[in-house]
């Protein structure tokens, strides 16, 4: 997911100047992006101590949080965007952070693997859970403890009285708008809350 | 082997007025510095001292084996605070008993010594009196202002009181102010020394005595508060001193942790000053920054424009990580450059001054970006 069309795809999103929230901001690398390209300010949010180091290594703000433990240290609206980039698949918590997220931005954008990309139904119908450059783990040792689709997040952001603004796939750093459901290894959601 | 550090002292004639009311005049600080200041004076980095350590932070003293500064894994060439790019100073605060003007000192006003009538001095005087340093080296502002635990408190209160004076922040261990529970831990240990009938209303010098037996219960209790439940377990664990059957005795050592902790009292007791613990401990209980602002620390940090680092050890109860997280909370609230990280570390308090990869790494790679910013 970090390669630089992704990046791209999701960095077009957020508008100039904006200050953002990336939860789970791994080693910085899209923040520090938005801070250079689109002169935007914020913060990330990381559990790793060798992503925090690295963060700091490139003078991206970042603060060591569990994110099971919530979001409580951020106001409401304290950010115009909160970033979820291939977080929530981790989390045990799934709707209460997405929750969080609403409340403390603005706007949110999500984007986690899509189960239900034809290879994935492939492989399941074969019998076996699907490894892929996308998904390379086994089952027992994934660390995506949450395996929703497409689908799945468009009713659950329903559910939470998100409006959505915009969502597609995104497949080879290319923007999938036809049956990204089926199409699309990686789905993108930009929201909205009330 | 570290490099050689010699102290230094600056007089100051003029009053200084103390937060508590009165003023102390005619004092001294001492000082240490390493590094060189750069041609612009702006690679000056203040490393800030807590309850038991002094001006001296790094480096020994000639010919005095074994004598490396309190932080000296942290500060000097080549280590995460670099002296070949940064100038440090070490400064001893006022009431100390390292050099600075303390309480065993003769009082210029009534040619007596101080004893318990020097003046109460907080967090904030110290700064004052460590901003009135930098003023005679010539240093405007500085790259950065370093301090764990009490000094924590320090570098926080520095970007209150001179917010342009100051670029970054670096707060380790640290806390916004002490909880009701640590306050009581400081007043056991106050108890101790003023109780103890050799402390002799603070004026013990005059009657050729130490109150070395509070002073040993105030070290063993701070040392408890110091370390986790689980370093004093693999340390010492429920070992018995000698033999291995207990003796069943009431007032001998029986267990090792209370022969550590014995050992630790009578060292400390043989060279720090009561009059000096109270002091410390005290400044300790009055840094609330928050008071003035109704206990809104938002507001209060409202002031501070310095970018920061804040660093916390999960094992720290005495100043745990939800005290930092409070101070990150009320930077976030003001839209400051902040960064924080909680290091899993065993340790409890004394993590802060210990040898430990992520820690120094994170600490190392930001004052490598402070060097790179000012291009030291």
């Amino acid at each position: 997911m970090s390669e630089r069309t992704t990046m791209d795809a999701i960095a077009r999103r957020v508008p100039h100047g904006a200050r953002v929230l990336d939860l789970g901001c791994g080693d910085g690398s899209l923040l520090a992006y938005l801070q250079r390209e689109r002169g935007c300010t914020g913060y990330g949010v990381e559990i790793d101590d060798a992503n925090v180091l690295a963060c700091v290594r490139r003078g991206v703000n970042v603060v060591q949080l569990n994110l099971e433990e919530g979001l409580a240290m951020f106001g409401d609206n304290a950010f115009d965007v909160v970033l979820q980039i291939d977080t929530l698949q981790h989390l045990r918590n799934t709707e209460v952070m997405l929750r969080e997220t609403a409340r403390v931005g603005k706007s949110g954008i999500v984007a986690f693997p899509n189960f239900a990309h034809w290879p994935n139904r492939l492989s399941v119908l074969r019998g076996r859970m699907p490894v892929t450059r996308r998904l390379p783990y086994q089952w027992y040792d994934t660390p995506n403890i949450r395996v929703g689709t497409f689908k799945d997040f468009e009713v659950l952001a329903t559910r939470n009285r998100l409006r959505i603004l915009d969502a597609f796939g995104l497949q080879n750093g290319r923007e999938v708008r036809r049956l990204p459901n089926a199409l699309a290894g990686t789905a993108v959601f930009h929201f909205e809350h009330d | 082997m570290s490099f050689i550090a010699t102290p230094q002292f600056l007089s100051f004639p003029d009053a200084l007025p103390l937060k508590g009311g009165g003023s102390l005049r005619d004092y001294t600080l001492a000082y240490e510095t390493y590094g060189r200041l750069n041609a612009d004076g702006s690679n000056a980095v203040l490393v800030c001292h807590a309850l038991n350590a002094s001006h001296h932070v790094a480096g020994v003293y000639e010919d005095q084996p074994r004598s490396e500064g309190w932080w000296d894994n942290m500060i000097g060439p080549g280590k995460p605070v670099d002296t070949n790019r940064f100038f440090v100073i070490g400064i001893n605060n006022l009431g100390s008993c390292f050099g600075s003007t303390g309480p065993m000192h003769l009082n210029a006003e009534t040619g007596e010594v101080y004893g318990a009538d020097f003046p109460v001095v907080t967090v904030e005087d110290w700064v004052n009196a460590q901003a009135l340093l930098l003023d005679r080296l010539g240093i405007g502002q500085l790259a950065a202002v370093l301090g764990g635990s009490l000094g924590g408190m320090q570098a926080l209160s520095w970007t209150l009181q001179y917010p342009d004076r100051v670029r970054h922040a670096v707060v380790v261990a640290s806390a916004p102010n002490l909880t009701a529970e640590n306050i009581a831990f400081n007043e056991v240990a106050r108890r101790a020394i003023v109780t103890d009938p050799d402390f002799h209303g603070g004026h013990f010098y005059r009657h050729g005595v130490v109150p070395k037996r509070g002073l040993r219960i105030a070290r063993m209790i701070g040392h408890i508060t110091y370390l986790s439940d689980d370093v004093m377990n693999e340390k010492f664990g429920r070992q018995l001193r000698e033999g291995l059957a207990p003796r069943y005795s009431t007032q001998d050592i029986e267990f090792q942790i209370e022969s550590y902790l014995r050992y630790q009292g009578d060292k400390f007791s043989d060279y720090f000053d009561a009059n000096t613990y109270l002091l410390i401990t005290r400044a300790l209980d009055y840094f609330d920054p928050a008071l003035a602002h109704g206990g809104n620390l938002t507001l209060a940090l409202a002031r501070a424009t310095a970018r920061f680092l804040l660093v916390s050890f999960t094992t720290d109860w005495r100043f745990s990580p939800a005290r930092s997280r409070e101070i990150v909370k009320a930077l976030l609230d003001n839209r400051r450059d902040v960064s924080y990280a909680e290091i899993d570390a065993p340790h409890g308090h004394d993590a802060f001054l210990l040898d430990d990869a992520r820690y120094h790494g994170v600490i190392g790679a930001y004052f490598n970006r402070i060097a790179e910013e000012l291009g030291a």
